[in-house]
């Protein structure tokens, strides 16, 4: 497919894969991120102040 | 089920296998999809231009479902003040904008070649601008403002208004005159699409649907992460 079109038709593809990209990484090292936050978090020994 | 899932335990088990089933479906309408719209002859006026149609459509279909769903969480966020609904908009918002600027750029690069021109304040162009301003709008004005739920209600009114776009995108090529095709998919006679584009862009179309649920799935479960780690980061300084 190069014919006159193609200068219109791959970047149009080719920005769809790079917002395809971006949505898949940010989401999932977003999502890696806060989780191992929180799970540190929860493993934290609890402070001299707490009950129980 | 909504009621059931509105338990954030509950979400977060069944959402551990529904994003990767949902990313996985998504994969599996979109690599053939991609295939036969590669594979599909080029249209007898628009040439291969058409094969933006299968990128074009389905960005638009999925950024206006993104606003749907944006919509129907802030409802229940605002309503019901139910938080895991609050976080299921707060991570509907950035996708729904990503799906709104790729509908706008392939319009635009599917445009110049067609109508001999990048961008036109046509209603339909500018109802999707609107909708892409909108989302922009709800992400500034929830980080604008500091207390989590003055900016969740805040966002989720302007969220419920904005809801009034989608029927002036929807028959904006009706009511006006338009550069923008009219409706071709969902018309009463059927579709008016030769079934060599239908069916790509139907793989496609759904596919996209998937990856948006897969996406906004996974984003609903970092927001809960986020809470709770932000939640046990309070308890721990307060020790």
């Amino acid at each position: 497919m190069h014919d006159k079109y193609a200068l219109f038709v791959w970047p149009a593809y080719a920005v769809t894969a790079l917002a395809f990209a971006w949505m898949v990484l940010d989401t999932l090292l977003r999502a890696r991120a806060w989780r191992r936050r929180a799970e540190r978090l929860e493993k934290a020994p609890p402070g001299p102040g707490d009950k129980g | 089920m909504f009621a059931a899932l509105a338990n954030p335990h509950r979400f977060m088990a069944f959402s551990r296998w529904a994003a990767p089933i949902c990313g996985l479906a998504a994969i599996l309408l979109i690599v053939p999809g991609l295939w036969l719209g590669f594979a599909a002859p080029p249209d007898y006026q628009q040439g291969t231009t058409v094969r933006i149609m299968f990128i074009h459509v389905p960005a638009a279909i999925t950024a206006e479902w993104a606003y749907v769903c944006l919509g129907g969480a802030s409802f229940f966020a605002l309503i019901f003040r139910h938080a895991l609904a609050d976080a299921a908009a707060r991570a509907a918002a950035p996708l729904g904008a990503a799906f709104t600027l790729l509908a706008l750029v392939t319009g635009s690069l599917w445009g110049r070649p067609m109508w001999g021109t990048w961008w036109v304040w046509d209603a339909r162009l500018t109802s999707v601008l609107v909708l892409f301003l909108l989302f922009l709008g709800y992400m500034a004005l929830r980080s604008a403002i500091d207390d989590e739920v003055k900016a969740g209600r805040a966002a989720a009114i302007l969220a419920l208004v904005g809801l009034i776009n989608l029927p002036i995108i929807k028959f904006s090529v009706d009511w006006w005159n338009s550069l923008h095709q009219g409706e071709s998919i969902f018309t009463p006679g059927g579709p008016k699409i030769a079934t060599v584009f239908l069916i790509p862009l139907g793989l496609m179309a759904v596919g996209y649907l998937f990856a948006f649920a897969a996406l906004w799935i996974e984003r609903t479960r970092t927001e809960v992460w986020r809470r709770r780690a932000q939640s046990l980061a309070v308890q721990a300084a307060g020790r």
